[in-house]
């Protein structure tokens, strides 16, 4: 390889790896060290609403005071005010809850796609992905059609003599789960799908030929075998559900407050930026667990495609 | 030995009657001459021609328009290039970094994607608007591509491009005239994901936004928020129809272009 080749190599090599790198750097790695500060400073009346602000021009000195002037008042804040561990707990209990339903109703269909006559399947897959690409606000505008008091739930459920008086929904824990079963069903089933599509069908007739029920070889060999792609759907489902903000404000009542919500109304409504970034780190330091642990699959199916 | 069940047939179809009857509604509605969602009025176009006089949600459809095409080619190169980065150039200075970065966005909650560029903007003392938003939802969908691109490119035969490197082809126009095409449906699926998540969000755009940048998910969530109009439901119904059509479009023109590549690989083989 002569010199000019190398050279434009490792020039081109340069320029691709840095756009992206700094990018990112600057858009998103950046920001969190700046959320991290903003979340150590005090409140104030101003524009921007924080003090200390950092001052390059007054040097050393600048630096003192700045590091002088950080308080952990917004965390004591989060702590000590029931509103806010309230919401974290309900933002879990939430996710929690919602991802062991989608994990449920996700199974059957991922399954019943995977066992499906394979020239019928891209067109299932591409059925299950259709939805997520229309917006997610129509998907859930969608449902406040359905709940609301006047709405098609209650007209049907009245006319077949169910109820005898419109029931509320919207408002109501049991919207907010509609909503975001409904919004991330395809991130659980797609990963289940790519697992058990992949699943050697063989080992399933060897079951059987050694006399193993069916229902047997199903718990035995199909739920282990399918357990990436059941890590990866919940991984995928979990994460952004704690700190969900559409689906919440949109179909759930005012009183339960999931953190995003909190967040969203610290910073817009009371514009208390510190105790915002406060709750932004104390949402991330919660997730950091689940988001590395969902980079290592990544990380690892890809390598399994390789 | 392929055994369609009963129990999987049922399942896959409720599945998709789930996903699909709540749209299926709010289209049908769309049409809907009365106001209330229970009483079916008739079909009418009403609401449709109340849009073309509604110039606030025109205005918010042209700048979210703009932004979501000027974000996504930017997304496209740049998440294009940390792909080919992470698949091809194997270890490098700071890869452990760059690939936390380019994953961690995909399930960041989005408020906190939000704030985070927001106070990035206050700190730079940037007025916020139009561009902010673009830089935002650059930020965000860069990974989709990064994710999509990369598949691509690990599940293709790299002898194509070492056999172009072995004749003297320099490793640009070896990119050029021998990757690019082949990684092309991919480029293209990233670009249209790209486009159509920034079409969609709220939150990130809510936090970056400035004065006269509403966005047509700013806008419709600002309606919502005040109950069911059918006037939403029309847009949301011209939305669904513009994303259907995309995506039909893009499914046969990617398998017309798998078919001809495979004519042409036959075609080279004899």
């Amino acid at each position: 390889m002569n010199a000019a080749i190398k050279s434009e190599r490792s020039w081109g090599r340069r320029a691709v790896v840095l756009m992206p790198y700094l990018w990112l750097a600057i858009f998103f790695l950046v920001p969190f060290a700046i959320v991290l500060k903003i979340s150590l400073s005090q409140t104030a009346i101003a524009q921007p609403p924080y003090v200390p602000v950092f001052d390059l021009a007054a040097g050393w000195q600048g630096l003192q005071d700045f590091f002088a002037r950080l308080t952990l008042d917004g965390y004591r804040l989060i702590v000590s005010d029931p509103i806010y561990l309230f919401s974290y707990f309900k933002s879990l209990q939430v996710a929690g809850v919602s991802t062991a339903i989608l994990l449920l109703i996700g199974y059957p269909i991922a399954y019943g796609i995977a066992r499906s006559p394979r020239g019928l399947q891209p067109l299932l897959v591409m059925l299950v992905v259709l939805p997520f690409w229309t917006s997610f606000l129509i998907r859930v505008y969608a449902w406040i059609n359905i709940l609301q008091r006047d709405g098609l739930l209650n007209d049907v459920l009245m006319r077949l003599h169910i109820i005898h008086e419109p029931a509320v929904w919207l408002a109501s824990d049991t919207a907010i789960y509609i909503g975001l079963v409904y919004s991330y069903l395809p991130f659980m089933v797609l990963p289940l799908y790519a697992t058990l599509e992949k699943m050697d069908e063989t080992l399933l007739e060897a079951a059987a030929d050694l006399g193993c029920p069916r229902w047997k070889a199903f718990w035995q060999v199909t739920v282990p075998l399918s357990l990436p792609g059941a890590a990866a759907g919940t991984l995928l489902c979990f994460i952004p559900i704690v700190g969900e903000f559409v689906i919440p404000d949109l179909l759930g009542g005012s009183r339960t407050l999931m953190i995003g919500q909190t967040l969203w109304t610290e910073f817009f409504f009371n514009r208390d930026w510190p105790v915002a970034s406060a709750v932004a780190v104390a949402l991330l330091a919660l997730l950091v667990l689940p988001i590395l642990l969902y980079e290592r699959l990544q990380q690892r199916q890809l390598q399994g495609l390789r | 030995m392929r055994r369609t069940s009963r129990f999987n047939v049922v399942s896959v179809a409720l599945g998709l009657a789930f996903l699909y009857l709540p749209i299926a509604i709010l289209v049908i509605y769309s049409f809907n001459a009365s106001r209330l969602v229970t009483v079916w009025g008739g079909w009418s176009l009403t609401w449709y021609r109340a849009l073309l006089h509604d110039n606030a949600i025109l205005q918010a459809a042209s700048i979210s328009l703009r932004v979501a095409a000027l974000s996504a080619s930017a997304a496209t190169v740049l998440g294009t290039c940390a792909a080919v980065a992470l698949v091809r150039f194997g270890r490098f200075r700071g890869r452990l970094l760059f690939s936390g970065m380019v994953y961690a966005p995909l399930v960041m909650p989005e408020v906190i994607t939000g704030l985070s560029l927001l106070l990035l903007f206050v700190a730079l003392n940037v007025d916020r608007g139009f561009w902010t938003i673009v830089i935002a939802h650059t930020t965000l969908t860069l990974c989709f591509v990064t994710v999509i691109v990369q598949a691509r490119l690990i599940g293709f035969d790299r002898s194509l491009e070492e056999a172009a490197m072995d004749l003297g082809c320099p490793p640009l126009k070896t990119f050029l005239t021998v990757t690019l095409p082949l990684i092309a449906p991919a480029i293209a699926a990233g670009w249209m994901l790209a486009f159509s998540l920034s079409l969609d969000d709220l939150v990130i755009a809510s936090f970056t936004t400035g004065p006269g940048a509403t966005t047509l998910p700013i806008r419709i969530y600002s309606q919502v928020r005040l109950g069911v109009k059918p006037e939403i439901n029309a847009v949301c119904t011209i939305m669904i129809a513009v994303v259907a059509l995309g995506t039909i479009a893009a499914s046969l023109t990617m398998k017309r272009g798998a078919a001809r590549r495979e004519r042409a690989a036959l075609g080279a083989q004899v």
